[in-house]
């Protein structure tokens, strides 16, 4: 066993490329898959890298991914204080889209979404990408105009996104009720038939495996608690396994933010907010397309083991704690006993927080600091999961480069100080 | 959930408030020496404390009065409720108030006293 152990050991230190495939799987099943090697490395900590990322979620970890592939960046560590995946990428409730009216965020989100189309494959990893449709509703006058001038801002960027009548809605969603009497009336509403839903923890172990492979150290359980800077430099990073050296960090901490910018001297304009979700019990499929609403206020999708997954907005008040107030769920479960009747009387298995990292505009930090050679991607709030690959490809542009593109450009930290906010409160009225 | 004690109607949910955010924010003067950073940073600027946190509350769906506490924000313990005209009193509390990056860097002229108004 022990021998065993050791081979598996030796064999994934050498970081050989070990593809999955239905060879590997047909391989492994007839060692009834007790064989497969571990899909990244546990390295210990080297006393010295060219670049450390900070946070090992999907945005870190594509990072350093893409730094590796695209950039050729050798002697790459990945740090996190926890397990790889287990901050707000694993608990997210993965929805997917890039209809966001301003030009800026289509340039980010799209730039994302394109790049989900292809990642399963890129990544030889499983992502499990389902482009069910992301279909908002409308129930009032105003709500349905807003709407169509969104859809009309959103498709002048090339972006898919569609107007649907009521019936068009029930053709997708039988379930739904579209009788015009009702207290919150299905008026019409839109949809973005590319958009859809990933497995989250799959994202993040893809990103891995593949970072792993071409080198990237992945280090767990070790959490940053400061910074060596030189002359407004940075120089290295301690943390709880001792000081290492470095020539350039990328943070991508979400609701940790504040915490890490404080050991680097700054402020963020960044609130750290509980965002809850919860799953029922598992169903035969009954919804194939995500709902938002934002005026009844909640949004569901049906996960493929048949659990609705639900959620709404953040609690009000700053917290730490990963655990929101009751009211929110009381709240998000009106919400969707209203919408749909035929959800209430099923039991709810599990709820759970994560701490968002939320901005004044809505809008991410793509950005450089005050402290050279120090960068933070955050600000994603209550809906990065959708841009994990394109946030992780700018960012690393960025890191190697010292300059954002122009997709990165316009999220950087200066526009809280010059007034070009992107405000997109609009495209976030529930969190998603 | 958060159970607040309101000063005038005592212990309710915190569903009944609004939450105001960092206290003791100080409205830089509006000189023509004001530059746009120090207007940024107190517009966007925040605590974002993981641990002791001053903050503002409104009794909303109540007496609609506003009112300070002191929290922490990794276990949401609530330790003092104090006048928003006034300073923390306890000693965590003071510590906390004394400990505040802004306290470093009070705008030109302002008297300590008028901090809170
Ligand atoms: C309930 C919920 C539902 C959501 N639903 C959606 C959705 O449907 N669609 C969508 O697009 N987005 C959604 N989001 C938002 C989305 O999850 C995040 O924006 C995104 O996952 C952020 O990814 P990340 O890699 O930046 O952060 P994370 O995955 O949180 O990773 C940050 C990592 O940094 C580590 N870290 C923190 N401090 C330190 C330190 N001092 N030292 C070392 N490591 C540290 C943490 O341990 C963590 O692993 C949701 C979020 C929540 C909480
Ligand atoms: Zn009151």
């Amino acid at each position: 066993m022990i021998e065993k152990r050791e081979k598996a050991k030796s064999r994934t230190s050498t970081h050989k490329e070990n593809k999955y495939s239905l060879f590997s799987l047909a391989k492994n099943a007839v060692s009834k898959h007790k064989n497969w090697s571990q899909a990244w490395r546990s390295p210990e900590l080297k006393p010295e890298y060219d670049i450390v990322v900070i946070g090992a979620g999907g945005h870190g970890l594509a990072t350093a991914y893409y730094l590796a592939k695209e950039h050729g960046s050798k002697n790459i560590a990945v740090i996190d204080k926890g397990w790889l995946g287990g901050g707000n990428t694993g608990r997210n409730t993965t929805i997917i889209r890039s209809n966001y009216m301003w030009d800026e965020s289509a340039g980010i989100y799209e730039h994302s979404l394109k790049l989900w189309e292809t990642l399963s494959h890129e990544l030889n990893f499983n992502t499990m990408f389902s482009q069910r449709g992301v279909l908002t509703l409308a129930h009032t006058e105003h709500e349905l105009k807003e709407m169509t001038r969104r859809v009309e801002a959103i498709r002048l960027n090339g972006i898919d996104s569609e107007v649907l009548s009521p019936r068009a809605i029930k053709q997708i969603v039988p379930i739904i009720d579209i009788n015009p009497q009702l207290r919150y009336p299905v008026m019409g509403g839109f949809i973005q038939r590319r958009g859809g839903t990933a497995r989250h923890d799959a994202v993040a172990w893809g990103y891995a495996r593949a970072a792993d492979q071409l080198g990237v150290d992945i280090i767990q359980n070790c959490e940053v608690t400061g910074f060596n800077i030189k002359k407004g430099a940075i120089t290295g990073v301690k943390t709880v396994k001792g000081e290492i050296k470095a020539n350039k960090v990328g943070c991508v901490v979400a609701g940790h933010a504040g915490v890490v910018a404080e050991m680097a001297g700054f402020r963020l304009p960044i609130d750290s907010r509980p965002l809850q979700a919860l799953v029922s019990e598992p169903i035969k499929p009954i919804l194939d397309t995500v709902i938002m609403s934002n005026s009844v206020h909640m949004y569901v999708s049906q996960s493929d083991k048949g659990e609705l997954v639900l959620g709404a907005g953040a609690d009000s008040y700053n917290s730490y704690s990963q655990r929101g107030s009751l009211n929110i769920i009381e709240g998000m479960l009106a919400a969707a006993v209203e919408l749909f009747p035929v959800f209430s009387r099923l039991r709810m298995l599990r709820s759970w927080g994560g701490i968002v990292d939320t901005c004044p505009d809505a809008s991410p930090i793509i950005s450089k600091t005050p402290v050279k050679n120090l960068y933070f991607n955050c600000g994603w709030g209550t809906g990065g999961f959708k841009a994990t690959p394109g946030s992780g490809h700018v960012f690393a542009d960025l890191i190697a480069k010292d300059e954002p593109n122009s997709i990165a450009a316009p999220f950087s930290l200066d526009r809280f100080v010059g007034g070009y906010l992107i405000d997109e409160h609009g495209a976030a009225g529930v969190a998603h | 959930m958060l159970h607040i004690e309101c000063p005038w109607c005592g212990f309710r949910d915190d569903a009944e408030f609004h939450y105001g955010g960092e206290a003791h924010i100080t409205r830089p003067d509006p000189s023509t020496t004001l530059t746009d950073e120090k207007f940024s940073e107190y517009l966007f600027s925040k605590t974002n404390t993981k641990g002791l946190l001053l903050e503002r509350w409104c009794h909303r769906s109540g007496c609609r009065r506003w009112f300070n506490v002191l929290r922490n924000t990794i276990t949401n313990e609530i330790l003092e409720v104090y006048p928003v005209t006034e300073k923390p009193s306890s000693k965590q509390g003071k510590e906390t108030y004394e400990r505040n990056w802004r306290r470093k860097s009070p705008p030109k002229k302002t008297p300590k006293t008028d901090e809170v108004k």
